[in-house]
């Protein structure tokens, strides 16, 4: 036992230019990214173009956005299952308010964005407070806020649908804000693409560079032993719930301005496409390891992988099957990154 | 050398109808060590929550400074500078050592909306008490969970040392390790009390305890089988007496040498 601790120490000194790579969680998935991105824009012309690749970003934008604040709660320890029809209960909220309540739609974003964030405190509580699974807990929440869409949107207008946002007050304000393009050299871009670098950005610096940063990686990491060095490990898991569901509100008010309507079956099983996103781009299943950026990059590669299997002329049902085996090598790799940096050394 | 820094007088705990200690005395002063030591169920565990502040005593009192003293919670006790270091050690093992170090406590600079965590002097710091405590950690960015037990402990020991303890609880430091590390961590016992820290060791290993120990107590199914100053005993003394020499020696009879 004497002899092999010691041989293990031995080893441990050197600090190689390969563990230091894997200390980066969102390596792979920018190789990940960049390689798509080399093989898409080599096997078809429409790819690398400012048109083509404006189409690709389109769809990573928002699916980008979820997966950062994902990435942020799955470092943190937990899931939230209900984010995906929470995009829905916004979008709903919002064209109900401003369509049927005659709000100002400045106003019903905000009131949406509020609800977001109870959504989010009360899943973070229970899941605190119970001590049960956040995968069960928000499951719960999906089912809830899924129920809650149909029923009211039923109620509301006897159909499943609500529309005609383009009537609302403000709505041009909310159409610049959330929803417009820029042209930039030949591609329309969307402003949404702009949020996405932004809470990317902002989500990096607060993991990374500030106190609620480090307990974040405590919490998902070991929660018991955070709480022992004075870790609100309470607080900053509700904080992480409500990121993630006021983030989905968000994304929900995006997609109900640019489509002017909203189906209320809409967003359910885009929570497993912000999960899938968050774990290419490096995040563990088990929390307390991954990245903002990965998690944006992971969101680029289903953007580029969605667009790309369109651009090849290829049938789309091969879109799962590439995603599926993604999904696979970044678990793999990642369980692997865990065992790496994980394993004892007594 | 001036008066102990932490005094236990006479303690008692009971938890319903469990006698779990009773009668006990020992003090540690300032740049010594103390030894608690105790076979499982000696009431070990009792003695350091009593000291860290989980629990108070039922009978008897703390001195503090020379002063009596009641700890309200363990933050309590750490504020006044009492800081236990746990067996499991608190420490996240994805996170890197400087994350680590300062977990819970992380510096910051500027102001409003930029104040940030002060990644720089964090990771100047910890390197900086690491070397002090006698371990060169050629990577603080290296996560914890890579490095050897005896460096966890040496981490751990050196953040408590960092943020202002003057008496080091150590529970079972060395009781999961091999050989060698725990000489490592013997070493930074040594060290703590160099910088003047009051240390209380908590171990069943009269082995570990001798080379380091400056006091030793003995504890015995929650009763103080002696408070012993380093001249009053030897390691063989403390030995036979630690395991309950006699059974061991019983024990020696009853099985058959050499088979």
């Amino acid at each position: 036992m004497a002899t092999a601790t010691a041989a293990r120490d031995e080893r441990l000194r050197p600090t190689g230019l390969g563990r230091r790579l894997l200390s980066r969680p969102e390596l792979s998935a920018v190789c990940g990214a960049v390689a798509v991105f080399a093989f898409f824009a080599s096997y078809t012309d429409a790819f690398a173009t400012a048109t083509g690749f404006a189409n690709v970003l389109d769809p990573a934008a928002t699916l980008g956005i979820m997966a950062v604040v994902v990435a942020l709660l799955m470092i943190g320890g937990e899931f939230d299952l209900s984010a995906g029809v929470m995009t829905a209960s916004s979008g709903l909220l919002i064209a109900i308010l401003s369509t049927r309540a005659g709000l100002h739609i400045g106003l019903a974003i905000a009131i949406a964005l509020v609800a977001g964030a109870l959504v989010g405190l009360a899943n973070g509580l229970i899941v605190v407070h119970t001590g049960l699974p956040s995968f069960i807990v928000t499951l719960g929440t999906f089912l809830v806020l899924q129920g809650l869409n149909l029923g009211i949107t039923k109620l509301v207008t006897g159909t499943v649908q609500v529309g005609g946002l383009t009537r609302a007050a403000g709505y041009h304000w909310a159409d610049m804000v959330l929803a417009s393009t820029v042209r930039i050299a030949g591609g329309h871009y969307r402003v949404t693409i702009l949020w996405w670098l932004l809470i990317t950005a902002a989500a990096t610096w607060v993991l990374l560079r500030t106190r609620p940063g480090n307990w974040i990686f405590a919490v998902g990491g070991g929660a018991a032993g955070a709480r022992n060095v004075g870790v609100p490990t309470a607080r900053t898991k509700i904080f992480l719930f409500m990121t993630v569901s006021t983030g989905a509100a968000l994304v929900g008010a995006m997609a109900v301005v640019r489509l002017t309507s909203m189906q209320a079956n809409a967003g359910i099983g885009q929570e497993f496409q912000y999960i899938i996103a968050a774990v290419i781009g490096g995040c563990l299943l088990t929390g307390g390891y991954g990245s903002a950026v990965g998690a944006a990059a992971g969101a680029l590669i289903f953007g580029m992988a969605q667009q790309g299997i369109v651009f090849a002329g290829w049938d789309s049902d091969w879109f799962m099957a590439f995603l599926g085996t993604l999904l696979l090598i970044a678990t793999l790799l990642n369980h692997y990154i865990r065992r790496h940096a994980e394993r004892a050394k007594r | 050398m001036t008066g102990p820094l932490l005094a236990v007088r006479d303690v008692g705990k009971t938890y319903g109808s469990i006698v779990a200690l009773h009668g006990v005395s020992t003090e540690v002063h300032a740049g010594s060590v103390t030894c608690v030591l105790g076979d499982n169920g000696a009431g070990k565990s009792t003695f350091i929550k009593l000291l860290s502040g989980v629990h108070q005593p039922d009978s008897g009192r703390l001195l503090y400074d020379g002063e009596p003293v009641a700890f309200a919670s363990p933050r309590d006790a750490l504020d006044r500078g009492i800081a236990t270091v746990h067996q499991d050690l608190s420490l996240i093992p994805l996170m890197s050592v400087w994350r680590n170090f300062f977990l819970g406590a992380e510096p910051t600079t500027g102001w409003g909306p930029f104040r940030r965590f002060d990644v720089g002097f964090a990771k100047r710091t910890t390197r900086a008490e690491l070397r002090a405590m006698g371990i060169d950690i050629r990577d603080p960015d290296q996560p914890v969970g890579q490095l050897s037990g005896g460096e966890r402990q040496s981490v751990a020991i050196a953040r408590a040392v960092y943020f202002g303890a003057r008496v080091l609880i150590l529970d079972e430091p060395t009781s999961a390790l091999g050989v060698k590390q725990a000489g490592v961590v013997l070493r930074y016992i040594a060290r703590a009390r160099e910088r003047g820290l009051a240390v209380v060791f908590i171990t069943h290993n009269p082995h570990h305890a001798y080379p380091v120990g400056d006091r030793f107590l003995l504890l015995n199914r929650g009763r103080s089988m002696g408070d012993f100053g380093r001249a009053d005993i030897t390691r063989e003394d403390l030995t036979r007496l630690m395991a309950g020499g006699a059974e061991l020696d019983q024990l020696a009879a009853e099985l058959p040498s050499g088979a």
